[in-house]
């Protein structure tokens, strides 16, 4: 089943530079999705138009084959219900004049979402491994990680089916990084999960569909064992090569 | 707890500064006196009580003015209107502050420019000549449009703090989390934007207190402020002028109120962002 599709798509900012070009896009339930690129390359752009925090110049964006329509709030509700997000900086994500459990349950007051918060706010925490006290502390009170496992439980808080995450591991460190990858691995058994990154290496570890984009076109989608086994476009050869690896000794 | 799961560091718990301790002891203590003379005070503050220009003594613990009236209660009565009209100012400038501010922030590019250059231009004007612009164009000089000029004057400068504030709170990703959680604008507002701007609203709030405190003793002191009998720190000095080096405690006592009072109001709202600001507490 079709969640959110892009069809012919096309952005830019005012009269300006075209970010996205005739962008055809499908995102299926239960497929992981990793949208593959450089800065500049329109992997933001791409993620705000799927969260429907920016319209297209040209072409649509539908949810479950209906056209997102802002003016809709009906519909809109049930988009925001069904689709939450992730964000880089797990320094800016979180509210910081706000206690963990009111930045947790912010989707399921906003969105009236009829059920016990405190309980739905314990349970997602438990998901992200993080202790019940964390719920009455502030945010400056934890480490990056933990401030993205946070992130991690507003955005699941409302069980959504579609989990969009920019660059969420790009701000951590390694050892960080292995448990979020662990964590969403974890997610992605109740959850679709669309990762936007320029870490082919990361996306390859969770997602079974890739898209790689350049200057606003994708150059290449399709299996991620197919691309990373046999890619086509030389863009994508060129991603491939510069995933840093090891040395080897002798 | 799981092996995954780094310890939460120890809680964190609210500062009270010394600083923070002294201007609220400062402030309460103006509060406090203010009150009172609402049902005492040790004189009746137009009466003449004592000979003219006495110096402190136990019947007159500041002495008296060039009227024989007690000037200790005068002081009193002059605390009651300092504050009313930095009460009355702060609110009418936070109301329209706050308000203009928070619309250039969410508004289109071309209406925030018009609004910023308008704040710049009314900034521009020192508070205390715009007040006597406002004094001057109204009916006469009393004490509800001293705090009316003073609140307007004041405005501008809390749109424009606020202006800045909110545009740099609706930057932030947490915005855009509330947005996709499916807050709304007002919500934004009300959950987000004010809570993050008022530990720094809220210390220029009481710098705006003080500078209302002392336009209004200046517009009283060049008599277009609170008119006689009321007994206004500024009408105290202004009428102790005269007699600066003879009586000296005329012109001494209305100034350590006002000069205690302002550095009262400054103090206690450092210290209220350190209370108010959950990021500002210590482990």
């Amino acid at each position: 089943m079709s969640l959110v599709d892009l069809t012919a798509v096309s952005f830019a900012y005012g009269r300006g530079r075209t970010v996205l070009d005739g962008i055809d896009l499908r995102i299926e339930a239960g497929r992981n999705l990793g949208i593959v690129g450089e800065s500049g390359s329109g992997k933001t752009t791409m993620l705000r138009l799927l969260l429907g925090l920016a319209r297209p110049s040209s072409g649509q964006v539908s949810f479950r084959g209906a056209p997102l329509d802002p003016g809709d709030r009906s519909f809109m509700r049930g988009f925001r219900r069904a689709v939450q997000a992730v964000f880089q900086d797990p320094y800016s994500s979180l509210d910081p004049r706000q206690k963990i459990a009111d930045i947790i349950a912010e989707p399921l007051r906003s969105l009236k979402i009829a059920t016990d918060v405190e309980a739905a706010v314990t349970e997602a925490l438990a998901s992200v491994d993080l202790p019940l006290d964390a719920a009455s502390r502030y945010p400056h009170e934890f480490s990056g990680g933990q401030r993205q496992r946070i992130a991690i439980a507003r955005a699941i808080v409302s069980q959504p089916e579609l989990v969009l995450a920019d660059e969420v591991v790009s701000a951590l460190d390694l050892t960080t990084r292995i448990r979020i990858v662990e964590l969403l691995k974890a997610l992605s058994a109740k959850t679709t999960l669309v990762l936007v990154s320029h870490d082919i290496g990361f996306v390859a570890l969770l997602c079974q569909d890739l898209v790689i984009l350049e200057k606003g076109r994708i150059v290449e989608q399709g299996a991620a064992r197919d691309i990373l086994s046999a890619p086509q476009h030389p863009y994508t050869q060129r991603l491939l090569e510069s995933t840093p690896r090891l040395p080897e000794f002798a | 707890m799981t092996d995954a799961t780094p310890a939460l560091a120890p809680a964190t718990s609210t500062r009270v500064t010394p600083a923070f301790l002294v201007g609220a002891t400062l402030v309460g203590l103006h509060v406090v006196v203010g009150l009172l003379t609402l049902i005492w005070t040790p004189y009746d503050p137009t009466a003449m009580t004592g000979g003219r220009l006495a110096p402190p003594s136990l019947a007159h613990w500041a002495g008296t003015d060039r009227l024989g009236r007690d000037l200790f209660t005068e002081i009193m009565v002059g605390a009651r209107i300092a504050l009313s009209v930095g009460i009355g100012a702060v609110a009418i400038a936070s109301a329209i502050g706050v308000t203009v501010g928070l619309l250039a922030a969410f508004a289109s590019r071309t209406v925030d420019d018009v609004l910023a250059a308008t704040l710049d231009i009314l900034i521009a004007f020192p508070t205390l000549l715009l007040a006597m612009l406002i004094v001057a164009a109204s009916d006469g000089a009393s004490l509800g449009t001293a705090i009316l000029a003073i609140g307007i004057a004041s405005s501008s400068i809390v749109a424009r703090l606020t202006r800045i504030l909110a545009r740099r709170v609706l930057a932030m990703d947490y915005i855009t989390a509330a947005r996709v959680s499916g807050t709304g604008w007002l919500g934004i507002v009300r959950i987000h934007v004010l809570p993050n701007i008022w530990p720094t609203l809220i210390v220029n709030f009481a710098l705006q207190f003080g500078l209302a405190v002392i336009a209004e003793a200046s517009l009283s002191y060049l008599g277009l402020g609170a008119p006689p009998p009321n007994a206004s720190w500024g009408r105290l000095l202004q009428e102790a002028q005269a007699t600066v080096y003879t009586a000296p405690f005329g012109a001494v006592a209305p100034g350590i109120a006002l000069v205690s009072l302002v550095i009262g109001l400054n103090l206690f709202a450092d210290g209220l962002r350190d209370v108010a600001d959950p990021t500002r507490r210590r482990r």
